[in-house]
């Protein structure tokens, strides 16, 4: 039998553990979170993804408890939690400045929760040690905030947050502190963590690598809704919008009118006098609706001659190369305008590269490459 | 019921003693004067309707009347003006050097320049009356260095006066404009001289216009406790320096009239409002202008 | 910069020379033999013993001292509560009358603070006394420790506090085991300043108090009214010393924390 694969959000007999109902948040004119419906689930590394101003660090506000609900409700394992004040909510918090509280140590700091709750002495100190071990800070319990480094000081946030075992972990911009190379490392450190503690998380963040990387599922956020929520590779591959579709990595977008050719097909008319496009799509089309097809740049091949049996090929003039060490992205202008990226990967060294400035090219693609979509 | 107690404790403190006491000065500015105790009439013993009928602007006609106030409140608004552009002419060249000396010594500058502010303003002024006079330090200085042949009469005039305000309150010209010029960016200079500025007009078009809101600050700082002062016109200036609070002290414990003393208080007020104000605004104009 | 030009060498010597030759003039004087405070008649300490000796003055020297203690205590408590209530109160009923009424004294002339305050003691018949001198130095200084306070609460990281009340903290135990050590430094000097504050007074404290307690600066300045003394040089002299003392050791300790900072952060980003 196969290995089951983690998806509660598949299950319609799965309870939620946070279940957004038609939340509204407006500060005065100012709607911040537009009629939001979501379920989050236990277990699940559930990334808030989008630019800054789309509502996501409101959203996570409302979790923790320091903004209210206009409109509709949030429920925690089924209760509503509208009334229950922050310090009496099973939700901690891991503030995106880390918020350690500068006159207290290490030791401390992530002591500072449990000394709430009156936890007999020994298990408080098990309890710490135990935190400290999971977040390899032994040595450092003594130290105060500032005598340790910005990655240390990561680990004693996510330890203090923690501590008390709660039943979800609020996550602000985690790693927006680091350079990026720990961040790399940070990421799988919590990964690990996440899934050592059996801890539900939420994340907040702008940056879409970092919630590609860690998260079950991401919800793509703009101007307070929702464009998508699934896990990272539907988003990637299968994006419902434009919106996403550009959000999420690179992509060349090529509208049209698409014309039903069966079986799932389209041809799509872009250009005066050029062949239309074919596509593949489960969505529908009628005839004559517009469309935008979306094709990822990795997936574009460029070559000096016409490829043989290939869907879709187009001739034009490089316009431009990006050279980024292991990749290239070709800037390709087409007839009538449009530039399409295509990206390889350098396998061999520069000085062999087959295509330079103003050379005539052929990019082309599969018709199972791109995704059409509506909007 | 935290927040209420937390809200209303100091609130409750400043009505009692800071608004109300307001409020009685002008309540008593409307008063007549009596030889009782206290010495003004009615008092609200009288009941409440003889209290506020009884009431008048009498006072208030007397010293429009008396040329004695007015010569004071004009007096005073140019004393305070003349020491304010003294005390800027003496404290913009110290902001401008601190601003400019090497970065590790700004910090002792600066507390070079707050150390005084702790000291005691009485004692501050009282050391020129030992400068200042006829045998003082400074004629004795001035008659040794053959610059003079007599020695001069300073303390007891209105120079002495300048002296003693410029002395006292440069610090407050001081530290907004050392503020102002430190945040100034040192390639806007020389990106004026590149541009073809002499040093002087490099400082005249560039570092006064964007050192403008310390030289504001600064001088409502100075104007502001100056136009109100009373020590330093009682020790340093004489009988011919007239100046608000000084009337006002006078009238109070010499005259024992309090309600002349409440309605030159009251007009003084009025008259401070108006740089007030402007003080205000311009703090809140530079704040929004900073965020 | 690198380096300092003519100009701006003179500028420092003489506006430093100005700011401090007026003080060392008065302190060297103190020293002086004669009584006559202009004419150097050979080194004595001869005016300190006779200060020592001054009943009236060793009194005035106690009020003001029990004055300062009192007024800046309660100013810190006030200045305090105002300082949290101006930054973080949110909107309340006359909120702009109470900031007003925080900024008002700042700017307002002594004589007419002190008039006042004197009108409203004599009007609820109130003794004139240590009470009355304490009350009124405790309401202006609390809008210098207010100010103060809360500059420092409006640099004070929020998330701090949120911090607290997501590990379990009321909004009472957040401030005072997060908010309040956190400010402290802001609050001492605020008490620093309340505390000079009160014992620089002359205005206030002439109008506000009786004749059962006056404070040294009253005592001075009917002194000084009469003239130049050698006994005023001595104390003056004193207070100097005490102020410039405590100033010099407070900015070195707080430098030195600063640099131990600075080390420490220095030290921990290296071993990252």
């Amino acid at each position: 039998m196969a290995e089951t694969v983690f998806a509660p959000w598949d299950d319609p007999n799965e309870k939620p553990l946070i279940r957004f109902q038609n939340v509204t948040k407006r500060f005065g004119e100012f709607v911040a979170i537009d009629d939001l419906t979501l379920d989050i689930f236990e277990k699940e590394f559930f990334a808030l993804l989008g630019p800054s101003g789309c509502g996501k660090t409101t959203m996570m506000r409302m979790l923790a408890g320091f903004e209210t609900v206009s409109e509709g409700s949030i429920e925690l394992a089924g209760q509503d939690i509208a009334a229950v004040p922050p310090n009496k909510r099973a939700v901690n918090m891991m503030f995106q400045s880390y918020a350690l509280f500068p006159h207290l140590s290490v030791y401390e700091n992530i002591a500072f929760g449990l000394r709430r709750g009156n936890m007999p002495k020994h298990d408080l100190d098990a309890r710490v040690t135990e935190m400290l071990k999971l977040t390899r800070l032994e040595k450092f319990a003594r130290r105060k905030p500032h005598q340790i480094s910005g990655g240390q000081r990561q680990r004693v946030a996510l330890a203090r947050s923690l501590a008390k075992a709660p039943k979800l972990l609020l996550l602000d911009e985690p790693l927006g502190a680091l350079d990026a190379k720990l961040r790399q490392a940070t990421q799988f450190e919590l990964m690990d963590i996440q899934e050592k503690t059996g801890t539900t998380f939420v994340i907040v963040t702008h940056d879409q690598e970092e919630a590609m990387t860690v998260a079950s599922r991401v919800a793509v956020m703009d101007e307070g809704r929702v464009m998508q929520v699934a896990t990272p590779e539907r988003i990637y591959e299968a994006p419902e919008s434009v919106y996403v579709a550009d959000f999420i990595g690179d992509v060349n977008i090529v509208s049209g009118q698409s014309t039903p050719m069966g079986e799932d097909r389209y041809h799509i008319s872009w250009t005066e006098g050029q062949q239309p496009l074919v596509a593949a799509s489960d969505r529908p089309f009628t005839d004559g609706q517009s469309c935008h097809l979306a094709v990822r740049p990795e997936k574009i091949a460029i070559s000096a001659e016409r490829p043989p049996n290939v869907d879709n090929a187009v001739q034009g003039t490089v316009l431009d190369i990006a050279y980024l060490g292991n990749l290239s992205t070709y800037y390709v202008e087409l007839p009538g305008g449009q530039i399409i990226k295509s990206q390889t990967a350098n396998t061999r060294r520069i000085s062999r590269r087959s295509f330079t400035w103003e050379d005539t090219v052929w990019v082309s693609w599969t018709a199972t490459a791109g995704v059409l979509l509506a909007q | 019921m935290q927040r209420f107690a937390l809200i209303a404790i100091p609130y409750a403190w400043l009505l009692a003693l800071f608004l109300i006491p307001f409020v009685i000065v002008f309540k008593i500015s409307l008063s007549d004067i009596a030889l009782a105790i206290p010495p003004y009439t009615p008092t609200l013993s009288d009941g409440v309707g003889p209290f506020f009928s009884a009431l008048d602007f009498e006072n208030f006609a007397f010293l429009a009347s008396d040329d004695l106030y007015w010569k004071a409140y004009v007096s005073s608004l140019r004393i305070a003006a003349i020491s304010t552009i003294l005390t800027l002419l003496v404290g913009y060249p110290i902001a401008y050097a601190m601003a400019h000396a090497p970065e590790e010594w700004r910090p002792t500058l600066m507390m070079l320049v707050i150390l005084p502010f702790w000291t005691s303003f009485l004692i501050r002024v009282y050391a020129w009356m030992g400068i200042l006079s006829q045998e003082g330090f400074l004629n004795q200085f001035l008659l040794w260095a053959g610059l003079i042949d007599a020695p001069l009469t300073i303390l007891n005039t209105t120079t002495a006066v300048y002296i003693g305000i410029v002395y006292t309150y440069v610090p407050f010209m001081i530290l907004p404009i050392f503020a102002a010029l430190d945040r100034l960016d040192g390639s806007l200079i020389e990106a004026a001289e590149d541009l073809g500025c002499s040093r002087l007009q490099a400082f005249w078009l560039v570092t006064i216009p964007l050192s403008k809101n310390g030289i504001i600050a600064g001088s409502f700082l100075v104007f502001i406790p100056a136009l109100g002062e009373f020590v330093i016109p009682s020790l340093l200036g004489g009988s011919g320096t007239l100046m608000i609070g000084k009337v006002l002290w006078e009238e109070f414990f010499n005259n024992r009239d309090w309600p002349v003393a409440s309605a030159v208080a009251v007009i003084l007020l009025l008259i401070l409002i108006i740089p007030i104000v402007l003080f205000q605004r311009n703090q809140q104009r530079q704040a929004e202008e900073e965020a | 910069m690198n380096r300092l030009s003519w100009f701006n060498v003179t500028s420092l010597t003489l506006g430093f020379a100005f700011l401090y030759l007026p003080m060392v003039i008065l302190v060297l004087y103190s020293f002086n033999e004669s009584k006559l405070v202009t004419v150097w008649a050979g080194f004595s300490t001869k005016w300190y013993g006779e200060l020592l000796q001054n009943e009236a003055f060793l009194d005035a020297a106690w009020v003001t001292i029990k004055v300062a203690v009192l007024s800046s205590t309660f100013a810190t408590v006030l200045g305090t509560m105002a300082a949290y209530v101006l930054v973080r109160g949110g909107r309340f009923l006359g909120r702009t009358l109470f900031s007003g009424m925080i900024y008002a004294p700042l700017v307002m002339p002594e004589v007419i603070t002190g008039l006042s305050l004197l009108l409203l003691f004599i009007g609820i018949g109130l003794d004139r006394g240590v009470l009355t001198i304490v009350l009124a130095h405790t309401t202006f200084s609390m809008c210098y420790v207010s100010v103060v306070v809360s500059s420092r609460l409006m640099t004070f990281d929020r998330s701090l506090e949120e911090a607290a009340l997501d590990l379990g903290c009321s909004s009472f135990d957040a401030f005072r085991l997060v908010t309040l050590p956190i400010i402290a430094p802001a609050v001492i000097s605020g008490w620093l300043l309340a505390f000079t504050l009160s014992l620089d007074d002359l205005v206030i404290a002439s109008f506000t108090a009786g004749p059962s307690a006056t404070t040294l600066p009253i005592k001075i300045f009917s002194a000084v009214r009469l003239g130049v003394s050698p006994e005023i040089n001595a104390l003056s002299t004193i207070m100097i010393g005490i102020v410039t003392v405590g100033v010099i050791s407070a900015s070195l300790i707080s430098k030195r924390n600063s640099l131990r900072q600075q080390r420490d952060e220095q030290a921990a980003a290296r071993t990252a």
